[in-house]
């Protein structure tokens, strides 16, 4: 995998795209997930007052040592599910990072040597799981198979704390869809 | 009421403490301040269970001078600071002293919430109609046209009419009397600091060595007849004419309600949460 | 929010650590108030602070505390004063303007020696400026913000879990010190989110008001002693004293005499600067042989950590030293840190405050020098800019 080179688990995300989008929620649960693998993590994001439409991101550093600086400046997994943030944030992200992409708004992929994974979160996630307000888990979900930044089983386990009861079963099909994509990269 | 009314004031005041006080002669404060401590004395009030706090001006140096739990904070903050006494104890009298500055210029948000909240406070609002302790500048209640050090041509202001203002804002007893009224306001605080919820007590007074002298209104007993001459029972409004009502100071209960009160609507909000 | 908490932590069974939460600085303010003893909170919503409040307002009732959302922050800061005077450990939470309205009531609170803690999470100013940006432009406010004279205790956080301890250790300072503790934190620390792991607080770490033995009759409301700390009473148990903004005598009453006026601000100002070794803390990270120091605090000083480490790797012999108190000033350890080093970076969030007070020190010492990096358009200082100010000054 791209992040753990050397032993060192040092792994910067970036979640972005719009407010409304759950960025801030799927931050949360990495990190929740991080905990549950009894790594270091610290969560921080841009703080506004769009809960609909602006842009949006949230950052989540994991160490298996301390972490210093609760901010993200240069990316091991970039997460954008929109243009504007794949544009605005590209150039942080480290020439051997991940990027994932939702195609159903980015478009133009400007990239350099980083690995790209391009898929149609919100047009899945609206047709397949029939709720666009699974896009966040469905995404995150395909970025935590790819990156193995978490394990799985944190991941579902921090989900489960994370989410309203009544939306458990839809997040965890988004879940299981996010895992099988991943599997077709494979 | 067989005590001398005299030797009741003195059983609460702290007398090697802080006296002489700093009221002009001719001033209401110490008649309203003699009609508290009755009021109180009479309802038989502990005095280790009784808060007096104040704001900043001539009638807010009151709590000072007595030997109950006394709070002198800051210009318009009475209401907040003795809220905070209020909640945190809720078995405890608070009785506010204010003025017409105050309560109503720079405190008027503080009044008009706590009216809101029907927080269990005693207002006693001295309405001398005008800033004393700085001298004379016109106050919220200063008379239209009337003089002030700030308004040397004449007020172009109008009043507030406070008892309005806080039945407006919620306020479950509302009243209003005078200094020369002495009985009736104590009889009035009595029943204030009784009722369960916020209470205001307006009475107006007379400051004759500022705006009785600035405004040409005689002295201080001529001005406490002005009192006596210029107010009509609230009883009497409906039987007297129209035009023996207009401008006068209207003196009674001018509302009385029960609502709940608010620290007791936290204590049930409490109960509810741990089941009780 | 609560109850997520505790099902997390019980779920750590097979896990070694225990009790881990993912907890945001806002909330560790709020817990650790709460693990101090906090009962009763005042407040008025304002960003980037209002988690503390609705946090309170959630956790309060179900303890017996009292929560109060009042009309404004001038109400907020009297009505915890007030609730304090009553026997409460009273806090209130606010940002910039919020600050600024309060700071007449701060005075009272200081002047009445009446505990209260006022967290202020720092965002851009003057005025409304950004609300929703982090700064470090309060630290002076903090210091002299409310008028007349009198010494200011204040301490910053730089991390979530410190938040939480900070917060602990605000209320009891505030107990124990008799005055008006600001808890400082920025948008990005009050926002950020961290693996916190929730120290089991023990009663002897929590300061509780030291009761009077006196009958009423002797009490004294600010009775003199060497240490300028005495026990203080409650209204409504049976002392029946007098608090008032006026200068006043050691009872409480108001007074003009000169004599009388010396002794109170003299005691407000000693039991501050007698008890410095008490109040100040500080953290000195890698600076055993460093040649290059970093002065920092708050958000700011992660930033400079992380570059500390960085120009470590490379051999560069630099450290940090963070102040966890800013008021009182650290003053003998930034003089010690001045005959040691060459060179001092200051990176702050504003136009230049606690470089200030480093000039001020540094004052005799003509061959220090002494690099400002300061940032105040809504951005954080990262640690690449602190690097870069480390490469060139080495």
């Amino acid at each position: 995998m791209a992040i753990n080179k050397n032993t060192s688990k040092y792994c910067e995300t970036r979640l972005s795209g719009s407010g409304g989008q759950g960025l801030i929620l799927g931050g949360i649960i990495l990190a929740r997930g991080a905990i549950k693998d009894g790594l270091k993590v610290s969560q921080s994001q841009s703080y506004g007052p769009e809960s609909r439409g602006g842009s949006s991101r949230a950052d989540v550093i994991i160490n298996d040592d301390m972490i210093y600086y609760p901010e993200a400046t240069h990316f091991d997994i970039l997460l954008a599910l929109n243009q504007e943030s794949c544009d605005k944030y590209i150039y942080d992200l480290k020439p051997e990072g991940v990027l994932i992409v939702d195609t159903t708004f980015v478009k133009n992929v400007s990239v350099m040597d980083s690995k790209v994974y391009e898929v149609p979160f919100t047009k899945l996630a609206t047709e397949k799981i029939g709720s666009v307000v699974t896009t966040n888990i469905l995404a995150l979900s395909f970025l935590v198979k790819i990156t193995k930044v978490i394990t799985e089983k944190s991941l579902e386990e921090a989900i489960k704390e994370s989410v309203k009861p009544a939306f458990y079963e839809m997040n965890m099909k988004a879940m299981k869809l996010g895992f099988e994509l991943a599997d077709n990269y494979k | 009421m067989a005590a001398v009314p005299q030797k009741t004031i003195h059983k609460y005041l702290r007398h090697n403490k802080k006296f002489p006080h700093v009221w002009c002669p001719g001033c209401s404060n110490g008649i309203v301040l003699g009609t508290i401590i009755r009021a109180i004395d009479d309802l038989k009030l502990e005095r280790d269970d009784i808060a007096m706090v104040s704001g900043i001006g001539c009638s807010s140096r009151m709590p000072v001078y007595v030997d109950f739990n006394t709070l002198h904070t800051l210009h318009g903050r009475a209401i907040p600071f003795a809220t905070g006494i209020k909640m945190f104890k809720p078995h405890m009298k608070v009785i506010v002293i204010t003025g017409d500055g105050d309560a109503t210029a720079i405190g008027g948000n503080h009044f008009i919430h706590a009216a809101r909240r029907n927080i269990d406070l005693t207002v006693i609002l001295i309405n001398n109609n005008i800033y004393g302790m700085t001298g004379g500048q016109y106050s919220p209640t200063t008379p239209h046209d009337d003089v002030a050090t700030t308004m040397p041509y004449g007020n172009i202001d109008n009043p507030f009419n406070i008892c309005d203002l806080a039945i407006g804002a919620g306020a479950t007893f509302v009243s209003r009397t005078t200094a020369y009224h002495a009985i009736e306001a104590q009889n009035m605080i009595k029943k204030a600091i009784a009722h369960e919820g916020f209470s205001l007590v307006e009475v107006i007074s007379a400051c004759p060595v500022i705006y009785g002298k600035l405004n040409k209104k005689g002295n201080a007993p001529k001005m406490m007849n002005q009192m006596k001459d210029n107010s009509i029972p609230l009883a009497a409004v409906n039987k007297l004419p129209k035009e023996k009502v207009e401008g006068k100071i209207i003196r009674g209960i001018l509302k009385e309600v029960d609502r709940p009160e608010y620290t007791k609507a936290y204590q049930d909000l409490v109960d509810k949460l741990n089941n009780k | 929010m609560a109850q997520k908490e505790t099902k997390m932590v019980s779920k750590k069974n097979n896990k070694p650590k225990k009790n881990i939460v993912l907890m945001q600085g806002n909330e560790a303010i709020a817990r650790g108030a709460l693990a101090a003893g906090v009962n009763f909170f005042g407040g008025y919503p304002i960003t980037p602070s209002t988690e503390v409040a609705e946090i309170m307002s959630e956790e309060l009732p179900k303890r017996g505390g009292k929560f109060m959302q009042m009309e404004d922050e001038i109400a907020s800061i009297a009505v915890i004063i007030g609730a304090s005077l009553a026997g409460a450990k009273a806090m209130t939470a606010t940002s910039g303007p919020g600050f600024s309205l309060m700071q007449e009531g701060i005075g009272f609170a200081k002047i009445t020696e009446t505990p209260c803690v006022v967290v202020n999470v720092m965002r851009g100013g003057p005025s409304t400026g950004l609300p929703t940006k982090p700064s470090q432009a309060d630290l002076m406010q903090t210091r002299w913000g409310t008028h007349g004279d009198g010494p200011a205790i204040v301490l910053y956080p730089s991390s979530v879990k410190e938040s939480y301890e900070l917060a602990i250790r605000a209320v009891n300072l505030a107990e124990k010190y008799r005055t008006c503790v600001v808890l400082l934190s920025d948008e990005v620390l009050g926002h950020m989110r961290e693996a916190v792991e929730i120290p089991d607080i023990k009663e002897s770490q929590i300061i509780n008001r030291i009761k009077p033995t006196v009958p009423p009759e002797w009490y004294a409301h600010y009775e003199q002693n060497q240490k300028y700390l005495s026990p203080v009473a409650s209204f409504g148990e049976g002392y029946r004293f007098h608090v008032t903004g006026l200068a006043h005598d050691k009872f409480g009453f108001p007074t003009n005499k000169s004599s009388e006026v010396q002794i109170m601000m003299d005691r407000l100002k000693k039991k501050i600067t007698h008890n410095i070794r008490d109040l100040v803390q500080i953290e000195s990270f890698m600076m055993d042989d460093a040649k290059i120091a970093i002065f920092a605090a708050g958000i700011t000083a992660q930033a400079a950590k992380k570059a500390v480490v960085d120009a470590r790797a490379e051999g560069i012999k630099v450290g940090l030293l963070r102040p966890l108190t800013i008021w009182p000033f650290p003053d003998s350890a930034v003089e010690k840190m001045l005959k040691r080093v060459d060179t001092v970076i200051v990176p702050e969030l504003n136009q230049g405050q606690l470089i200030h007070e480093i000039e001020r020190l540094a004052k005799d010492k003509k061959d220090s020098k002494i690099i400002r990096i300061q940032r105040f358009d809504g951005e954080l200082i990262s640690p690449d800019d602190v690097f870069k100010a480390i490469k060139e000054a080495n």
